[in-house]
């Protein structure tokens, strides 16, 4: 059954601010060469995120209702068809049970997530089953997960899966143009992606898992906002490694430097292994420490995650009523 | 708040530690504790009581018994009573109760951690993640060594009874880092908790009755600066371990010099924390938020002076003060709160006033624009920019969480700045660079240095100072001699030679020698005072003249020492060669030796070939040693290397032993010379000749000029000179019992590393208590290298 969506908030406008996108600069090789990161230092960082700030009771469940409406709701599977998505858009707009909402006191505000992510095949379903919602349908791109075809093809990719109505473009990077140091090679990929997106905001994956060093997370964050993107992704959630904390440091950073250099904020989207509830609130105060509270909504942080959202409505449950909660209790997706 | 609306703001909400349990336990003692004596609570015999204060809420929490002077003898005398069986214990029974400690430690981590927060106003945060698990670590890793030391330490044995005085910073770390290797080594002790903070002490000795450990082993005497003084003087007492300031640092060695008691002293600091241009800068930010944000700047080795190259310090301060902006200060239990309260009005007192000065010296301060709250002791984190190297506040230990800011223009004035210090105790340096990094490393002059991180700790590492910050390690290998002693029996009487009985009774048949000179700068030098002083032969003849030194030639002969920069600076293997050198010369000259020692001491021929070959012997072995006394790689407990490596101590000056003049004067001037040091050396004062004559050997066998100093004259007033001068850093004298006294006493005041032999004598022809690893480890300090990597 369809949730009829709520008329009051409008979907704000993905990895802008005050209406603006981050138009790109051109590519700054000496800046790219200058960074350097430390990673024992970034992991004894990462080691205390969790544990300089806590945040329980009312403020907990507000944070977690927050990163509800962070996530981009994902199914990335060879057996999706058109039921399971539809599940998924389903669960997308009512993702916490009315009855929480309600006693947590948010029943007038609109709960529902930041996007649907699937692959370009269930756009058109995920489509349908979103309609009347101001929910966007993120499509992953570019020979997702391995970006291993043509760049004509990539584009090609893109430019369909426009048409065919995603709203947001998930595109993985060639991560080879990483590991050699080819960040002029990187940032024309990347650049010609954005120009296909046209109106569709970019998200730029960049496989950190494959990058093997913190350096070149951040150098690749850089050549890509460079490149204009609007939101630098960690994973594909295919890698061996994916949204891990070290990482996700390095590429607020990244952002901040970015932000300070040219003036336009670029959005964050941790992926692929976010499964707890308390995994998201240490995220979130990740976002709120490096970058600050203006990047604490959709429009400039997403979680791309599948499981999490059924953490998050039980440790909401237990706010609510001081029981622990069970999965079964909560409607899937 | 409601949902609603933190969901709009996202702001952080309490979140609070409950203190229960802590209160509980308080409370179950009537909020008022006893001394805790033999195992046993006593009431305190002054019958006074201080009290004890939560700086974050300024709420009494409990009394505290205020030992008096029948009470610390009490104390002492129960753990004299206690040593003989707790040193008697295998080292396996010792681990045993070690270990037993560790585990009741690991089982009542929260009590302890909260007890802490509230007594102390450090956050909760720090003492649950930082100061219990380094307490409860540093147990097992001391059981470890109890368990170990009948078969690594064979030579050594406890030094007794020790007194213990820990300061208010971390309370329980502290008393850990003391009481552990103590009592792993096998002495019982009596420690002394900070006057305003002394309940997790107090919960520790309930757990060493549960840990079933032996009744007087450990002794707990709260009480004040008095207290403190007792313990120090009680004439029982063996050892002294103190941290704190090194004002009281100095009252304390100056209290007991020439006792014979054996000292360490961790004291202040003024750390340099050096950031280079190719440093990640955000991870600086952090590592500068750990090094002066840490538990409220209140921390010895605080990296409190930042040093920044130039062309990043404006990137940098902006970056550090957007961080400020972030920081949380609060009630030391709400688990979201990076600065608690500072321990005391005084503590709060003294802060306000360094800045206060500082901004009147032309500083620039910054703080962050939000307010701290008004209950409690509580400072916001502070920044100054625009400091110069004379500034107070760039002197002065602030002992808060005032970050001083100065920039370099290069590597060598970075250096130079981090050594512009009466200090020594730490240095962090910041750099992607791994060859600068290690360059910068082993100039700078201090006992910790990390690279890339900051105000790291392990119980596998050992920590203390070079200069003003004291002496002594704790923690590692290297800080179990601190509780340990060798197992010689040093005599009160001269060593019985074999002495010739046909001494000469004129000089008829002996030509008078030349006046030997001094030796200074790798020339002979005349004594500044024109004067002499005749030597005489046992009979009373003159045998020859040697220049009387005075003050001056003693300045010229450090400034020359001071200017051996090539000895210091050759590897082990070069300083090595030239130590064996010295061996073949000496060898070429053996019969003049002999001869000399013949006619000047009267010794047999036989006794006098003893001498010069056993120098020839030691010689080699020092020469063995000098490319051999290496370090160690500690196995701390995350991603690093932790390097432990012996360093020379830098100018040594040296009054050998009368007796001995030549192995006496070998068997101490080469440990120092093959560890890198330059020695500034006052030789036997009654038979001064053989070392006048070794200037020649010197000279064939390419000693570079300055390494070895020669000044000649009367012992006494020449150490006095010596053990006062600022720039000599350490000092050995084998002289008499008040000689110690004096050096022990003067060298309070720069806190040069002395080593004296309170008039007890050596047999140097014997190779235990001539020769060795002691002589090595008195040669050296270790300074430990934290080096994470990781890419």
């Amino acid at each position: 059954m369809a949730v009829k969506s709520k008329s009051s908030t409008k979907s704000p406008a993905l990895g802008s601010h005050d209406g603006q996108r981050n138009p790109g600069m051109l590519l700054d090789l000496d800046l790219i060469e200058g960074i350097s990161i430390n990673r024992s230092a970034v992991e004894r960082r990462a080691s205390t995120m969790g544990k300089r700030r806590s945040v329980k009771k009312e403020w907990q469940a507000a944070w977690l209702l927050k990163a509800v409406t962070c996530i981009d709701l994902t199914t990335l599977a060879g057996d999706d068809t058109a039921s399971n998505v539809a599940r998924l858009c389903a669960k997308a707009q009512q993702p916490v049970r009315q009855d929480l909402l309600e006693a947590l006191g948010m029943s007038d505000t609109a709960i529902t997530v930041g996007a649907v992510c699937v692959y370009h095949n269930l756009i058109r379903t995920a489509k349908e089953a979103l309609k009347g919602t101001n929910i966007p349908i993120a499509a992953v791109s570019t020979g997702f997960p391995a970006a291993q075809n043509t760049q004509a093809q990539k584009l090609n990719e893109i430019r369909s899966s426009v048409r065919a109505g995603a709203r947001e473009i998930d595109i993985v990077v060639s991560r080879g143009k990483v590991l050699n140091g080819d960040w002029k090679g990187l940032y024309h990929e990347v650049q010609a992606f954005r120009e296909a997106c046209g109106e569709a905001h970019m998200k730029t994956i960049l496989a950190t898992g494959e990058l093997s060093t913190l350096t070149n997370v951040a150098k690749a964050s850089q050549v890509c906002m460079m490149a204009g993107a609007d939101f630098i992704k960690t994973s594909t959630g295919k890698e061996s490694v994916n949204a891990v904390m070290p990482v996700g440091i390095t590429m607020v950073r990244a952002i901040r430097d970015y932000y300070q250099l040219t003036g336009f904020k670029v959005g964050f989207k941790p992926a692929g292994g976010i499964r707890k509830a308390k995994e998201a609130l240490e995220w979130l105060i990740l976002i709120k420490e490096e970058l600050g509270d203006e990047w604490l909504g959709p429009h400039l942080f997403r979680f791309g995650a599948s499981s999490l959202l059924g953490d998050i409505e039980r440790q909401l449950e237990h706010f609510v009523t001081g029981s622990y909660s069970a999965a079964y209790r909560h409607p899937m997706s | 708040m409601n949902v609603k609306t933190i969901f709009e703001n996202m702001t952080y909400g309490p979140a609070p530690e409950s203190a229960q349990n802590a209160e509980q336990w308080i409370e179950s003692h009537q909020k008022k504790f006893q001394l805790f004596i033999g195992g046993q609570w006593h009431k305190p015999s002054s019958k006074k009581y201080l009290q004890s204060v939560n700086p974050a809420t300024e709420e009494r929490l409990a009394r505290i018994a205020w030992g008096g002077k029948k009470d610390v003898d009490h104390a002492v005398k129960a753990a004299k009573k206690a040593l003989p069986g707790w040193s008697g214990l295998s080292g396996h029974q010792r681990a045993r109760y070690l270990y037993a400690i560790a585990r009741q430690f690991q089982k009542n981590s929260r009590l302890f951690a909260v007890l802490e927060s509230l007594d102390n106003g450090k956050t909760i945060r720090e003492t649950r993640d930082i100061d219990i698990p380094l307490v409860t670590r540093h147990f097992y890793y001391h059981a470890g060594w109890a368990q170990l030391q009948d078969k690594e330490l064979a030579d050594f044995q406890e030094v007794g009874v020790v007194g213990q005085i820990i300061p208010w910073n971390f309370p329980l770390m502290m008393l850990a880092w003391k009481i552990a290797p103590a009592i792993a080594m096998g002495n019982t002790v009596v420690l002394k908790p900070a006057e305003l903070t002394s309940l997790t002490a107090l919960l520790f000795a309930e757990i060493c009755q549960q840990a079933g450990l032996p009744k007087g082993v450990v002794n707990i005497v709260t009480g004040a600066g008095d207290t403190g003084a007792l313990l120090v003087d009680h004439p029982l007492v063996n050892k002294v371990a103190f941290t704190g300031s090194t004002r009281v640092g100095r009252i304390i060695r100056t209290n007991i010099a020439g006792s014979g008691k054996k000292v360490s002293l961790e004291l202040g600091g003024k750390s340099p924390f050096m950031v280079f241009d190719d440093a990640d800068l955000d991870s600086v930010v952090e590592g500068v938020v750990d090094a002066i944000w840490f538990n409220q700047g209140q921390v010895c080795c605080a990296g409190s002076r930042l040093l920044v190259q130039e062309s990043v310090a404006k990137k940098l301060y902006k970056k550090i003060r957007a961080r400020m902006e972030k920081l949380r200060v609060g009630s030391s239990l709400d688990k979201s709160v990076d600065i608690g309260a500072i321990v005391s009005p005084m503590q709060l007192n003294t802060i306000e006033t360094l800045v206060k000065k500082g901004v009147e010296e032309g500083g620039t301060l910054w703080q962050p624009s939000w307010a701290c709250p008004s209950d409690g002791f509580f400072y916001p984190p502070s920044l100054f920019t625009d400091v110069s190297p004379s500034s107070t506040i760039a002197q002065v230990e602030i002992f808060g969480p005032v970050l001083v800011a100065m920039t370099f223009r290069t590597h060598q004035e970075a250096v130079k700045l981090a050594n512009n210090t009466r200090y020594g105790l730490a240095a962090s340096i910041w750099t992607e660079n791994i060859n600068l990094a290690l360059d910068i490393a082993p100039k700078v002059k201090a006992g910790s240095v990390w690279i890339n991180c900051t105000n790291v700790f392990d119980a596998a590492s050992g920590f203390g100072g070079y200069r003003e910050s004291g002496f002594g390690r704790e923690g590692g290998k290297e800080g179990l001699y601190e509780y340990l002693k060798p197992k010689l029996k040093l005599s009160d009487k001269p060593v019985k030679r074999a002495v010739s009985r046909r001494v000469a009774k004129s000089n008829g048949s002996l030509k008078i020698d030349r006046t030997a000179k001094m030796y200074i700068g790798g020339k002979q030098a005349r004594p500044d005072g024109g004067y002499s002083l005749p030597v005489l032969n046992p009979g009373g003849v003159q045998i020859g003249e040697v220049g009387d030194g005075n003050r001056k030639d003693i300045r010229n002969a450090v400034e020359a020492a001071h200017s051996g920069a090539k000895w210091r600076n050759m590897s082990g293997h070069a300083r090595a060669q030239v130590i064996y050198y010295l061996a073949e010369n000496l060898e070429a000259r053996k019969e003049e030796f002999i001869q000399r020692l013949v006619n000047m001491n009267g010794l047999t021929p036989a006794e006098s070939q003893l001498e010069v070959e056993l120098s020839i012997d030691r010689l080699f072995t020092y020469a063995a040693y000098a490319d051999k006394y290496d370090g160690l790689v500690h196995n701390t407990l995350f991603r690093n290397v932790t390097l432990a490596m012996p360093e020379a101590i830098g100018v040594m000056a040296l009054v050998c032993p009368q007796e001995f003049p030549l192995l006496g004067f070998i068997s101490t001037v080469i440990p120092l010379i093959a560890m890198g040091n330059t020695v500034v050396v006052v030789p036997s004062e009654v038979a001064p000749l053989c070392a006048t004559d070794f200037y020649q050997v010197m000279d064939t066998s390419d000693v570079p000029a300055g390494t070895i100093n020669i000044v000649t004259g009367n012992q006494q007033a020449l150490s006095e000179v010596l053990s006062s001068h600022f720039d000599v850093d350490g000092m050995w004298y084998f002289g008499t019992s008040d000689g110690s006294k004096v050096v022990e006493d003067a060298a309070a005041e720069n806190m040069k590393r002395t080593w004296v032999n309170y008039g007890k004598f050596r047999d140097w022809r014997d190779s235990k208590q001539g020769c060795g690893e002691e002589f090595l480890r008195q040669a050296t300090q270790i300074k430990n290298i934290w080096i994470p990597y990781g890419a």
